[in-house]
């Protein structure tokens, strides 16, 4: 255990693909400088892509497009059930068709300050950039944003901005734009351009003379196991907040590809670095398999109160006025009911861990919106929110009308991923990674609405431009699938299979899954300590080492088996959940998302220390279960300069 | 609350496959369906037994993974996803049957999880429209009436759960299939793909080995999306003027 | 389907009108029947419309028959395994109806034809007094049955056809399913009705 904290650090990492210059160039610049290859190539040229999510998904018909042959997977049934098909919110982008001050230098600056200057500008900058480009394209694919009256479209503000950059689709701007680029990826398929396998999972990356060449998947409806080679490996799998089990997050989401992919030499960046969303519907008991996220949107016209009363159970109906607390109009008189995530989330632990939690165990704060409907009439707001509403009253069976909302945070997104450079390439030579799976553009903390962005920017139009250029670089000899490195990734996962099968124990993978989260929930969640991060770095080990003595998987590798994706999943979580753990201890700092308590000022608010922790953390995997290397990458802003976040 | 269930067990496609009984004891009402299948699994992994397999993923109605036919309604007896039906709506004692979706474009895979790539075939067949990346005019090159936006997005709504087939006595796929072509014909950037969209895709539907319509509406009582009846009215149309159009 | 079950809904909604001349006696309706014979003289030769629509009718029913079948086989072999939980019948009574009706319906046709038209079945037979022929057959009770179960399975079959009609050719949206709705059941009324005051005004006795 004390192996795995001396850990050593190594050689700072450096983004040598980022150009230098003026900002507002920066892209325009790498673009023309970056190698072409010849169209006639390009069918030469295959590209894995792993992941059909936003940005597998528009990266895989964008790269079919461009003439590359693409393999694609997905562990679904279908490409359209990635669950980047849950996010309701929005989409930014700084058109400024409302006039209202929007420009690429605002999104710029308030996602590099959203995020807690943890982020680099130049990626930032061209995220804001590509913004503009994601909704031309998604309007000619068909996407139905919200109109208005006249026919254009319409926006709204959303996470505390000031000005009105989010596009959306009713409650399912993910749905939409995921559907959008899944009839793009399906013209393709049909086209014979990308070849798809759904219900196919990524299991390892093959490495041949240090570059990624391609990856071994099983195959979940037979079980077989199969060797897929490229001249690239793009991953595109999403976030791992299901580390916690209890998240946002699909049951399905994974750490499998990235980890695997660490394993074979990718740095994980950030891994602490997860997002905790401060309205979801609270959990109801035990039986408990996941979280419902209900939109932040809410907290434009709700207000968030808890009994001044500890241990009050008396209906929410039946306290009267002055005994409730407003807990964030009191503490946040600026900003009230909508500071951003991390500080509502923080607020509402913080009154829930001292007694004043409402509903099952006391994990729970009401949202009102009696004031809302007194003020604009009932039937506004259920125009407003009324598909919102439906969802909750279907969930909780309780009318939000007649009485307060109750809600509670949980975990939402994943910051942190696999590093990659200006290129976004991980630092094993021709494996990329995009979407939710690298370690984005977000810094500490994402900015509502803003993860659609750069799935799609990343998809449609980082990935295919820089792609190019290594593959025109690379001098890729030809691949056999008899090579040794193939041979040995096939074996390794193959053992791990039958391992699994072989153990026959006596709890089952969702029972260790369920303790991990737990335990992750507590030590390394909403705010994390020294001690209590040292504990769980203690107890992970041995659950990991119990989970392989005495997990249970019935049945075969050899045929459909649920029990078996599970128990492989909860298995690289067991071990990323370590890396979490140990980024948050070394971290000794607060920022965005992660909340370390020694790192706080006397009014409780996050306090960061640039001074010592302004850079990237890139882990370097070793082997499991000891330590891991730290190299740091240094940020430095040249455009927006680091201010202490305020919101009181 | 105590339960019975009658849970289709087929181990693959080739197995002949049958229903099998089980008790499930303390279901809170406040559980979802699938959890309360989970409870079961669990319990069955515990004892030896292979846990009943079913498709699911996002677990709050927008993925369209889920999917069983309970007491012979498709996704159950509210007008939800069967991750969103919640135990509340049963009692105490209850027997319930669980089955998959019966189609033969369909094909079982195992216990309660179905093949529904045809659906994915039909999108492939024309549910697109040609927009290849960076080659877009600006957004508000062209204004769409909010009419059309709104039909646009009441029939894009549909998450491809195939509850619709599964509802439809004759194994029709006409409402997920009108609801992709009313979203992308209603739309001007939809407009040049107009007519050999809604041919090719209604052709890649009957290829597929979906039933006809014959108007029986069990399709549309059965989607947690509410996608109209009318659809398929409309469809019918756009295929009527696509066939003369082709045929002139 | 919806092509041919149209025009002979057409057919019907004529028939039903000539039928109810009836109530203007015998000689009224029998001169209608004749003039039926004479429709498009002199540029047709006697009865040659009639056959035109005959021939029309036969193919119709012919038509709408077949389509029938293999609709129902594909669908049948589209849903090769059924439920074990049969499903309750909420909107696919229609379907059920559909196809039963239209098998009841057929076999009526055949039998009217062989009744009114041969004459082969009727109790008076005497041709070209098709009033007779009426009012004989509306004597006897089991005759009644026949007509009053086949006007029934009309009703509902042209209840839900015409709807469905109006639904296969895209003639029906959001706008107009309600009114569309309304007039399938005006329409399923009216006929019914309109053909079954005949049978009951012979069996008593306003016609005889
Ligand atoms: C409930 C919810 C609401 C949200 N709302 C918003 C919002 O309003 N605005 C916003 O900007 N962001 C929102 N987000 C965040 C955003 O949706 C995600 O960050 C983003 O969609 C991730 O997209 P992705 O393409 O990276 O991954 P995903 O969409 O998660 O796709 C992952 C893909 O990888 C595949 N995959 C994973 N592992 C493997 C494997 N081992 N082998 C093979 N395939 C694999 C999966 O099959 C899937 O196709 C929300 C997130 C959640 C959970
Ligand atoms: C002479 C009287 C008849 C009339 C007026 C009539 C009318 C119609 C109409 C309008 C439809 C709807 C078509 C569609 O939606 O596509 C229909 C459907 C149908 N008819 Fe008839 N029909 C008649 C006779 C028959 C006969 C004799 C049969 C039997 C062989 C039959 C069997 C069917 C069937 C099976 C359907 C399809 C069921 C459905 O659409 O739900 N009909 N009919
Ligand atoms: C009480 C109800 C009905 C009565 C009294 C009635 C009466 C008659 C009579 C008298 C004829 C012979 C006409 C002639 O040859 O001059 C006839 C023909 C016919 N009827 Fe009816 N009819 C009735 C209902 C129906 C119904 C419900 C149908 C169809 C479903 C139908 C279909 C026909 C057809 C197809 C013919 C043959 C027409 C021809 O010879 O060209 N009838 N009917
Ligand atoms: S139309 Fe409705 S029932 Fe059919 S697939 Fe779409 S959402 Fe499911
Ligand atoms: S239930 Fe089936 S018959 Fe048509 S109206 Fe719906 S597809
Ligand atoms: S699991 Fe996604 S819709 Fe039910």
């Amino acid at each position: 255990m004390t192996s795995y904290l001396s850990y050593e650090v190594g050689e700072p990492v450096v983004d040598r693909k980022a150009p230098d210059g003026p900002i507002a160039e920066r892209w325009n610049r790498r673009r023309f400088e970056a190698k072409l290859v010849n169209p006639a190539n390009r069918r030469k040229h295959t590209v894995i892509v792993v992941g059909t999510g936003l940005a597998g998904g528009s990266a895989g018909a964008t790269l079919a497009e461009q003439g590359y042959r693409v393999v694609q997977f997905c562990y679904q049934d279908s490409p359209r059930r990635a669950h980047s098909i849950a996010a309701q919110g929005g989409i930014n982008a700084a058109k400024n068709y409302r006039n209202d001050g929007d420009s690429v230098h605002r999104l710029f600056y308030d996602t590099v300050k959203g995020g807690d200057f943890r982020s680099r500008e130049s990626n930032v900058h061209r995220l804001a950039e590509a913004s503009v480009e994601i909704i031309d394209q998604c309007v000619a694919q068909g996407v139905p944003f919200a109109r208005e009256y006249g026919g254009l479209l319409d926006t709204r503000s959303f996470g505390g901005v000031q000005v009105s950059r989010t596009f959306y689709a009713r409650g399912q701007t993910g749905q939409q734009l995921l559907l959008g680029a899944y009839q793009a990826l399906s013209r393709q398929i049909d086209a014979g351009n990308v070849e798809l396998h759904a219900r196919t999972e990524m299991l390892d990356l093959i490495v041949v003379d240090g570059r990624a060449r391609g990856i071994v998947a099983r195959d979940l409806v037979t079980g077989e196991i199969s060797v897929h080679l490229a001249d690239a490996v793009v991953l595109a799998s999403g976030g791992y907040g299901n580390v916690f089990y209890l998240s946002t997050n699909a049951k399905g989401s994974n750490a499998t590809a990235i980890w695997r992919a660490h394993r074979r030499g990718a740095y994980f960046g950030n891994p602490c670095f997860t997002q905790i969303h401060p309205t979801c519907i609270p959990r109801s008991g035990d039986h408990q398999s996941k979280l419902t996220l209900m939109s932040e949107s809410l907290r434009n016209d709700g207000r968030i109160w808890v009994p001044k009363a500890k241990g009050d159970t008396r209906p929410p109906n039946e306290i009267p006025e002055d005994e409730r607390d407003y807990y964030l109009e009191r503490i946040y008189p600026a900003f009230g009911n909508l500071v951003p995530r991390d500080i509502a989330s923080r607020a509402a632990k913080n009154v829930c861990d001292s007694g004043h939690g409402v509903g099952p165990g006391g994990q729970g704060v009401y949202l009102d919106f009696a004031d809302a409907i007194a003020r604009m009439g009932r039937d506004k707001v259920a125009e407003k929110y009324g598909n919102l509403f439906e969802m909750y009253e279907r969930i909780t069976a309780e009318d939000p009308y007649t009485r307060p909302m109750r809600i509670y945070p949980a975990v939402h997104y994943t910051m942190g991923g696999l590093w990659v450079d200006y290129d976004l390439s991980t630092s094993v030579p021709g494996l990329f990674a995009i979407g939710e799976a690298n370690f984005s553009d977000h810094g500490a903390n994402r900015l509502g609405a803003s993860a659609l962005m750069q799935g799609l920017a990343d998809g449609y139009f980082v990935l295919p431009a820089t792609i190019n250029d290594y593959l025109a670089t690379a001098k890729l000899a030809s691949v056999e699938r008899s090579h040794p490195a193939v041979d040995a990734a096939v074996s390794e996962v193959d053992d791990r299979l039958r391992r699994l099968l072989a153990v026959d124990g006596d709890r089952t993978p969702d029972s260790f899954h369920r303790e991990l989260g737990e335990l992750m929930w507590d030590l390394c969640g909403m705010a994390r300590t020294d001690a209590g991060l040292r504990k769980a770095l203690g107890r992970i080990p041995e659950l990991r080492e119990e989970f392989w003595r005495r997990v249970k998987v019935p049945g075969t590798g050899a045929e459909l088996n649920q029990s078996l994706e599970k128990a492989n999943r909860v298995a690289d979580f067991l071990e990323l959940a370590e890396l979490m753990c140990l980024d948050a201890l070394h971290r000794a700092e607060s920022c965005g998302g992660h909340f370390r308590e020694e790192s706080q000022s006397a009014d409780g608010e996050a306090v960061r220390d640039d001074e010592n922790f302004s850079y990237v953390a890139a882990w370097e995997f070793t082997s499991a279960g000891s330590a891991p290397v730290l190299h740091k990458e240094d940020l430095s802003f040249e455009y927006v300069h680091p201010t202490q976040r305020s919101y009181a | 609350m105590n339960l019975t269930l009658r849970i289709w067990r087929q181990r693959s496609p080739e197995d002949k496959g049958s229903m099998v009984t089980y008790r499930v004891e303390d279901v809170s009402p406040e559980m979802s369906f699938l959890e309360m299948l989970d409870v079961l699994n669990e319990d069955l992994i515990l004892r030896g037994e292979e846990p009943v397999a079913f498709d699911h993923d996002c677990r709050e109605g927008i993925c369209g993974a889920c999917g069983m036919v309970i007491n012979g309604q498709a996704h159950g007896p509210e007008r939800t996803t069967t991750c969103q039906l919640h135990m509340r709506h049963f009692s105490d004692g209850d027997t319930i049957d669980i089955e998959p979706w019966r189609a033969s474009a369909f094909p079982v895979v195992k216990d309660l999880v179905v093949d529904r790539s045809a659906f994915d075939r039909v999108i492939q067949a024309g549910g697109y429209i040609t927009a290849p990346t960076g080659s877009a005019p600006d957004a508000h090159a062209t204004a769409v009436p909010k009419a059309a936006a709104d039909y646009a997005f009441e029939h894009a709504e549909c998450i491809g759960c195939g509850a619709c087939v599964a509802a439809c006595p004759n194994g029709s796929a006409m409402l997920f299939t009108s609801a992709k072509i009313n979203h992308l014909n209603v739309l001007p950037q939809g407009a040049p793909e107009r007519e050999s969209r809604v041919l090719d895709m209604v052709s890649a539907m009957d290829e597929e080995g979906f039933g006809g319509c014959t108007n029986t509406g069990e399709c549309t009582l059965a989607c947690p999306k509410g996608i109209p009846l009318q659809s398929i009215a409309d469809m019918n149309r756009e295929f009527l003027r696509a066939s003369t159009k082709r045929g002139r | 389907m919806a092509g041919t079950g149209v025009i002979m809904l057409l057919f019907l909604v004529v028939h039903m009108l000539g039928n109810l001349k009836i109530f203007f006696g015998a000689a009224e309706f029998n001169s209608y029947a004749g003039w039926l014979r004479t429709i498009g003289e002199p540029v047709l030769h006697n009865s040659w419309y009639l056959w035109v629509q005959r021939f029309v009718l036969v193919v119709c029913v012919v038509l709408h028959a077949i389509t029938a079948y293999q609709l129902s086989r594909r669908d049948r072999a589209a849903r090769p395994q059924r439920y074990q939980h049969r499903p309750p019948a909420r909107a696919s009574y229609a379907t059920h109806t559909m196809r039963w009706g239209g098998v009841i319906l057929g076999l009526f046709i055949i039998w009217h034809i062989l009744d009114l038209t041969t004459l082969t079945v009727n109790p008076l037979g005497q041709a070209h007094h098709p009033y007779e022929n009426v009012v004989a057959d509306f004597r006897v009770w089991w005759v009644n049955i026949i007509y009053i179960v086949a006007m029934l399975a009309l009703g509902l079959h042209i209840r839900h056809g015409f709807w469905s009609a109006a639904q296969t050719i895209g003639a029906n949206n959001r706008g107009r399913d309600r009114s569309l709705k309304v007039v399938a059941n005006v329409l399923a009324v009216a006929l019914t009705a309109g053909f079954i005051v005949v049978p009951v005004a012979v069996m008593t006795g306003v016609v005889s």
